[in-house]
């Protein structure tokens, strides 16, 4: 067995990931860490310039609420986020992030983002929270000021170090361990507080492309649950894991469609060219209140779509021509519509080279110009992120200041945004119940996580305790899977098939199949019951007991074993999360044929979950809903 | 094979103490095969076709093939980032199309790596249990505004 080097790091505050959240979180805490004399530690598994979901870029800022301009307020954001999701937000983690996110936007815009400004130098809107940017380099430039931020603070940062589970003494998070991807090390941080910032999940279920396009998921494939993982692992309460988000994008690429829908105005439509959110309007009623709002649920959008599908419909295209013809017809002149068409079309390639270079790749090979035809759009499969138009992640205490008499009992324990394990707090995607943070308010709630966190560890200064006991075992589980490829691997003449063990990416497979053939994937429409569930569950066992028998040749593949590790626990908090909610509330997301109607009675509330390490048990939870604003 | 390796191009970044490519893959997929020096993708299926390796890449070694099984053959885009502006060259399978060219900016007024993460504006309070952060309630506020707000907002 290759020897491994054991490095120990001792820290204040460890922030995990090195995403948006994480960036946020890093000039936040250097900032008052600086003042306070306290150590901040970044770890990411990736490089900093281009890791998580912004590696690539992105095209707009999508959230800005613009408060100084008098247009908008915090309720009108709230009213958004909560129609959007069905009822289910917790109001007082979405005002929690919406009164910061501006002053977010506005240093990135100091930091050197370049964001669209008109002739009067306001900036430009893609729809009444998005702004226009030209995104190429926003997570080079978001991760420049964070890493500055933590050399002016004497912090640390760690790349291509892949945390694989959280240290817990009784009810405190106490740091983390991993292991570098590059040489054999291995990681134990000791914290005074744990701050978890490493995305959302793809690949829990098969994607569409199962050939070389598997990798082109529309959420990146090296986001891998592990903020699910840490935070169920470590005992703290789960929120929302059955709100899955399943977004529409065009076909196979999985470009964005935002600016076609809300900057070209664009619509689209069935082969026949009828028009589905109109043909299919009677079908809101069955979704009202939130059926009936302006403008109509993600998931209502998807399912109105998927209707025409089902009926054979499809293709569904977004009418590029008709969109730009209407533009250019506005023109005074030929020469002035002509410029009109060179801005557009300049303004749609972009906005896939910002952010879906694929997209433009697969136009470029189909031979589109988006002005002469329509193209096709369609569901893409289901994700895991928090941050956007899914719901899923860790139970946080909201601010104090925004609770009510009756909210404080149920949504107040002690410190922003921390979970309800002590020192452990979470943001963006890891952080569950805040839809539509986005990126922007993604990096808002790193830094009011952060800031919390540091006020936590300066109200208990005591060091870490940690258990050396759980540290040796720890360490024996993670490099488990390098010994069991070690000692079989003679056994057969083909390294892959073997009855000794199980290589990460067949383990992969097996969890996908699972998932898509019983927890409503691509395969069955997004459908499932109480039954296929049940059956989901139990072939998951197995496969939680063969996780026992991993095996990895080398750094890389040890990091793929524990990637599927992960989604392996975010799979499986989602399909008890479907099964405990005794109805279908997100048609669009996911549909449950044996409760195929929204019950509000009974079902206006939160499904937690806990799952108890010792014991491999989960308890379900019912949370009521209650709201802040009137 | 989404991103590939010329190998004519490729000098497995010998000026440097570790290869770009290698170094930037989100997904940990570029490595140096360090029999031929030269740099290669060990896993196309798990590629996100993001360009994070094309961009950095300082021989203009690696481009991206589109996805086998579902992009036709033929295109191609190719990018050029210097430290202001990214160039992209888009060739259409039918080649009666014309390229087209786009250049965009991707950073504005901030050198590279100067990025400064404080003191862009003033904090209001020095308490770490206010909710007022890192250059607030200032740096909520814009010129272009109609309210200045004067303290973090509650509902
Ligand atoms: C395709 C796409 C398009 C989008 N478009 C927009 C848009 O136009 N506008 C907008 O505002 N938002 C957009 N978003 C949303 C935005 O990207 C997310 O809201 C935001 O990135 C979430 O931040 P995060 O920090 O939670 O996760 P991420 O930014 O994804 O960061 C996750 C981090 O965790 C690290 N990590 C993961 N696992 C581990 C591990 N085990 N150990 C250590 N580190 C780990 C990763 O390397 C990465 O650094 C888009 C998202 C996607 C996927
Ligand atoms: S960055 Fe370019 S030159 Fe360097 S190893 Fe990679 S492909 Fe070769
Ligand atoms: S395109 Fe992106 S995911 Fe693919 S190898 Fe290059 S850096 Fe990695």
């Amino acid at each position: 067995m290759t020897q491994f080097e054991t490095v120990t790091v001792e820290t204040d505050l460890l922030i995990c990931g090195g995403g948006m959240a994480a960036c946020g979180a890093a000039v936040e805490a250097s900032y008052w860490a600086k003042q306070h004399g306290l150590k901040v530690t970044l770890v990411d598994k990736a490089a900093m310039d281009r890791s998580g979901a912004v590696a690539m870029g992105l095209s707009a800022i999508n959230q800005y609420v613009d408060l100084n301009s008098g247009n908008n307020t915090l309720k009108d954001y709230v009213d958004y986020v909560r129609n959007d999701l069905m009822g289910i937000t917790r109001e007082d983690l979405v005002v929690s992030i919406a009164r910061h996110v501006d002053s977010t936007v506005h240093l990135f815009e100091k930091w050197g983002l370049p964001i669209w400004k008109d002739k009067d130098g306001n900036y430009v809107h893609e729809g009444r929270w998005q702004l226009m940017i030209n995104g190429e380099s926003y997570k080079v430039i978001v991760a420049e000021a964070a890493k500055n931020a933590l050399k002016e603070a004497k912090g640390e940062y760690y790349e291509r170090v892949f945390i694989t589970h959280p240290l817990v003494d009784g009810d405190k998070c106490v740091g983390a361990i991993g292991f570098s991807v590059r040489e054999n090390k291995v990681y134990i941080f000791k914290a005074k507080a744990t701050l978890v910032a490493m995305g959302g999940a793809v690949h829990v279920f098969k994607p569409r492309s199962t050939g070389e396009g598997f990798g082109r998921s529309w959420y990146p494939p090296f986001n891998s649950g592990a903020s699910a993982f840490f935070t169920i692992y470590g005992g703290a309460e789960m929120t929302c894991q059955e709100v899955r988000f399943i977004p529409v994008r065009f076909k196979d690429a999985y470009g964005p469609v935002g600016a076609w829908f809300l900057l070209f105005k664009a619509m689209a439509t069935n082969a026949q060219g009828g028009n589905y959110m109109k043909d299919n309007a009677a079908e809101l009623d069955k979704w009202e209140p939130y059926g009936k709002v302006k403008p109509a649920p993600a998931n209502i959008r998807n399912w109105l779509m998927m209707l025409d599908v089902m009926d054979g419909k499809s293709p569904i295209y977004m009418q590029t021509a008709d969109a730009i013809k209407k533009i250019t017809d506005q023109a005074a002149d030929e020469k002035e519509a002509k410029k009109k068409l060179k801005e557009l079309e300049s303004e749609a390639w972009e906005d896939f080279l910002d952010m879906t270079i694929s997209q433009a790749i697969l136009w470029a090979a189909t031979n589109v110009e988006p002005d002469k035809k329509p193209s096709e759009i369609m569901a893409c499969d289901p994700y895991f992120i928090g941050s956007h138009s899914g719901a899923s992640g860790a139970w946080l205490s909201g601010p104090e200041d925004l609770q009510t008499s009756e909210t404080k009992s149920e949504y107040f324990w002690g410190y922003p945004h921390m979970t309800t394990v002590s020192g452990m707090f979470a943001a963006g995607d890891a952080s569950g119940a805040s839809s539509h943070k986005f990126s922007s308010g993604s990096h808002a709630e790193g830094r009011i996580a952060a800031k919390a966190a540091l006020s936590y560890i300066v109200d208990h200064p005591e060091p870490p305790k940690v258990d050396q006991a759980m540290i040796d075992g720890l360490l024996k589980e993670v490099l488990q899977p390098l010994e069991t490829f070690e000692k079989h691997k003679g056994a057969t003449t083909d390294p892959d098939i073997n009855p000794n063990y199980i290589r990460p990416q067949q383990f992969m497979y097996r969890l996908q199949k699972i998932m898509d053939e019983y927890a409503g994937g691509v395969s069955s429409q997004f459908k499932t019951s109480d039954k296929l569930l049940e059956k989901g569950l139990e072939l998951m066992a197995f496969l939680k007991t063969d996780k026992e028998h991993l095996a990895a040749e080398n750094l890389h593949e040890l990091m793929r074993a524990w990637e599927n590790v992960h989604r392996m626990y975010q799979a499986e908090a989602h399909m008890r999360s479907i099964l405990f909610r005794e109805e279908t509330r997100w048609p669009g997301y996911y549909f449950r044929a044996d409760k195929p109607t929204m019950d509000n009675t009974n079902w206006l509330a939160f499904c937690n979950c806990v799952y108890h390490k010792d014991t491999g048990e989960w308890d379900m939870i019912k949370r009521p809903v209650k709201y802040i604003t009137k | 094979m989404p991103s590939f390796v010329i190998p004519d191009k490729c000098d497995g970044c010998k000026a440097l103490d570790k290869t770009a490519c290698q170094y930037i893959c989100p997904n940990d997929l570029m490595v140096l095969d360090k029999q031929t020096m030269k740099a290669f993708n060990q896993d196309p299926q798990m590629c996100w076709e993001c360009y994070s390796c094309v961009k950095i890449c300082p021989n203009q070694a690696i481009e991206v093939r589109g996805y086998a099984d579902f992009v036709p053959m033929g295109a191609s885009v190719t990018a050029m980032r210097s430290s202001e502006d990214i160039m992209w060259t888009i060739q259409f399978r039918d080649r009666s199309i014309k390229p087209k060219r786009f250049k965009f900016p991707h950073r504005r007024g901030v050198q590279e790596g100067m990025a400064q993460p404080f003191d862009q504006f003033p904090t209001g309070d020095a308490d770490l249990k206010s909710p007022t952060l890192m250059s607030e309630p200032a740096g909520l506020n814009t010129e272009r505004g109609k309210v200045k707000i004067d303290k973090v907002l509650t509902l």
